[in-house]
């Protein structure tokens, strides 16, 4: 354990950080879950159509994140093999205990969402695929449904647009409920707020888009394929609304704090103007949050005399910029509220370990996981658009044995 | 499953029924799992009752300082359910020693680093500066470590008042920390004394984060939450807690605040006493005579 270096008068008990890196992780990754969900639903709910390019991507990154998010929390436990306790024997009363269930309901409606999405090219693969094997992966992954007709195609639609209509809440809910984890810590008067599940969701959403539109971006010029700027655009015209909201809503969390000066300021202050300085003020506010706002800004007011090449940099630019922004404030929350100690008098500095289950090694490992899904997703489920965009090598030359019903025809 | 992988086309209507064929079986066996896993994992039942009961009395039967008469005339229905303990920490009466910090450690084998109790010294300047430590919880007293001695040539003043205060887990009555707890390992007995299942903590710290003064930490060597159980080994086999035992002040004073006739229940009808972090509403049973408003 830690010998943190304290300033102050610090209770005996709190000269150590408690929770560490990986809580800062989780709502990082949660947060980009919400995003991403909430980005491909624009598309598949409210019909923006511009959205099409990357609403699947999306879905998809919703669901490697998803996969991902309670690792965190499992690798910072002092008893991970106890964690299923959290359903067996929930406490009604613990804003925690609400996970797994939460966590539960919303990875199924994804799933389920995502096989319905997925649903025609999944059958149309399990008689096409190239291998004997994948065939069968197909046809499992197609839970044996192989009926495509219309009627069949049109209920999928509807089921969708109704897991869509409670998945939007249940992704809001997943990652408001992660900010009122804090929120409704009295003892500590860095998070006490009922503004942090608002914050927490908006700059969710911020994260979500700027992954999406990042990785969308690398991917297409990665693969000298064209961007659909009309895509970019309106990602960026998203990321600029939710980011203005976002930021002024922590601006005034800020502020209220300041011009309150309750029992606490005293303490608040010196954490924000010492502490925190650089990580809340330079890389959250200033490189996080204005530059991005100025580039998206300028991006969407100009979108017709800035050509559209240029428009993607600045998205790419500002998506990054955000992604630090969005990782700032999990970590000034987070971190911030343990920086200094409920006596009111005193400070501690956190230090970074690089080995051992919580360092940095094991952050960036655990970062980097999700990545792997997609690239496993992206093996077996086309990301970027429906059958038409199949890389052909995946498919057999020879006609299908059979194939299932005559809709299938147009795919070939 | 043979069967199906035949069929070339499956209609949604036979697949469901499949589907909810399965699902009954998953859920009926899923809940036997449950069950199983619910009753090994609860131990003894008895106990959960107890603790659920525990719960509700202690919050009807508050033994807060108004009702110690109240109490007194239901004595014979309090008497049966056993005593609600209570604690008293005489600021003007302790002098620093650290005997109790010692006391708790070797009673309680407490981690280094950490505490379970701890002694805080106050030291006053006539400029208005407070100084407040507490080097190694106060185990070693504080005879070399008097700020004054310590102090920048400017300031040059000698302090002009000074206390210490005792610390320990104030046993609240509405605890943040019972209510954050994820799993229900954070529990409150029948006597009012707040323990940790040290077999059911997952070990997230939530209760750390939750608890306003400091008296929580994650024991480094078993992963768990830890605090002040107020010697409940000892307690409950009719002796005081260690500290109390060591204190050669008798600045710790602790009994049945349901018993009219205890040392403890004369001591809160004799005194005004305060609670740490009043403003928090945790309802603390861990009550100080002589508490200064500097003391947080
Ligand atoms: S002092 Fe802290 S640990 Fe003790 S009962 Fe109160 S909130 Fe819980
Ligand atoms: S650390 Fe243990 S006692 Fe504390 S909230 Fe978590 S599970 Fe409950």
């Amino acid at each position: 354990m830690h010998h943190y270096v304290t300033q102050g008068y610090v209770l005996p008990n709190q000269a150590h950080i408690y929770w560490t890196m990986m809580i800062v992780l989780y709502p990082y990754i949660t947060g980009i879950v919400a995003g991403a969900f909430i980005i491909s639903s624009l598309h598949h709910v409210f019909d923006r159509d511009e959205l099409k390019p990357v609403s699947r991507f999306a879905m998809l990154m919703a669901l490697a994140f998803l996969l991902c998010a309670p690792l965190p929390l499992l690798a910072h436990l002092g008893h991970p093999e106890r964690a299923l306790n959290i359903m067996f024997t929930p406490n009604v009363t613990s804003a925690m205990a609400g996970f797994g269930f939460i966590y539960t309901i919303y990875l199924l409606i994804l799933v389920v969402e995502i096989w319905l999405l997925y649903r025609v090219d999944i059958v149309f693969l399990a008689s096409n695929a190239k291998s004997e094997m994948m065939r069968r992966l197909y046809w499992i992954l197609a839970l044996g449904v192989t009926d495509i007709s219309e009627e069949a195609k049109a209920l999928d639609r509807k089921v969708m647009l109704f897991l869509a209509a409670i998945g939007v809440p249940a992704a809001c809910f997943l990652h408001g409920y992660v900010g009122f984890l804090f929120g409704a810590i009295k003892a500590n008067p860095w998070w006490a707020s009922p503004l942090m599940p608002v914050i927490f969701l908006l700059s969710a959403i911020v994260s979500g888009i700027a992954m999406v539109m990042v990785c969308y971006l690398i991917v297409q010029w990665f693969n000298k394929r064209p961007v659909d700027s009309e895509c970019t655009q309106s990602m960026m015209e998203s990321a600029w609304y939710f980011v203005m909201v976002d930021v002024a809503l922590e601006g005034l969390e800020l502020l209220n704090h300041a011009y309150m000066a309750n029992h606490d300021w005293d303490i608040m202050k010196h954490l924000i103007l010492d502490k925190l300085l650089v990580s809340l003020f330079v890389v959250q506010f200033l490189i996080g949050s204005v530059v991005p706002f100025l580039l998206l800004g300028a991006a969407v007011v100009f979108r017709n005399r800035i050509p559209a090449g240029v428009r993607n940099v600045m998205g790419f630019v500002s998506g990054i910029l955000l992604l630090v922004q969005v990782l700032a404030m999990r970590w000034n929350v987070v971190m911030g509220g343990q920086m200094f100690s409920k006596s009111f008098r005193g400070f501690l500095d956190f230090q970074i370990d690089i080995y051992g289950r919580e360092g940095l090694l094991a952050v960036l490992f655990l970062f980097t996981l999700p990545f792997v899904a997609m690239l496993v997703f992206s093996r077996v489920l086309p990301l970027w658009g429906p059958i038409s965009t199949f890389p052909t090598r995946w498919l057999r030359d020879k006609p299908p044995e059979y194939v299932p019903l005559k809709n299938l025809t147009k795919f070939k | 499953m043979t069967t199906l992988w035949n069929k070339p086309e499956i209609s949604r209507r036979e697949f469901f029924e499949k589907c909810a064929e399965a699902g009954a079986k998953t859920f009926v066996f899923g809940g036997l799992v449950v069950t199983t896993a619910n009753l090994l994992l609860a131990q003894d039942p008895e106990d959960v009752r107890a603790r659920a009961e525990g719960a509700v009395e202690s919050r009807l039967h508050d033994t807060g300082l108004g009702d110690v008469r109240a109490r007194a005339e239901g004595a014979p229905k309090e008497a049966a359910k056993g005593p609600i303990y209570g604690f008293v920490v005489d600021t003007m009466k302790c002098i620093g020693c650290g005997s109790c910090v010692r006391a708790c450690r070797d009673e309680n084998n407490v981690p280094d680093g950490f505490c379970r109790t701890w002694v805080e010294q106050y030291t006053f300047f006539p400029n208005g500066e407070v100084i407040v430590n507490s080097p190694s919880g106060g185990a070693d007293g504080f005879g070399e470590d008097l700020p004054s001695r310590n102090m920048p040539e400017e300031l040059g003043q000698l302090p002009v008042r000074g206390f210490f205060v005792p610390k320990l887990c104030n046993h609240c009555i509405n605890t943040p920390c019972i209510q954050v707890c994820p799993v229900g390992a954070s529990y409150v007995t029948r006597e009012g004394v707040v323990l940790i299942d040290q077999e059911r903590c997952i070990g997230c710290g939530y209760c750390v984060q939750a608890c306003p003064f400091g008296s929580r930490y994650i024991n480094p060597q078993t992963n768990t939450a830890d605090k002040c159980t107020w010697c409940y080994h000892r307690i409950t086999k009719g002796m005081v807690p260690a500290c109390v035992q060591a204190c050669p002040a008798k600045a710790r004073i602790f009994g049945s605040v349901s018993d009219p006739n205890s040392e403890i229940s004369q001591i809160l009808a004799n005194n005004r006493v305060q609670v740490l972090k009043s403003y928090l509403g945790t309802n603390p049973r861990t009550r100080y005579i002589g508490l200064d408003s500097e003391v947080m």
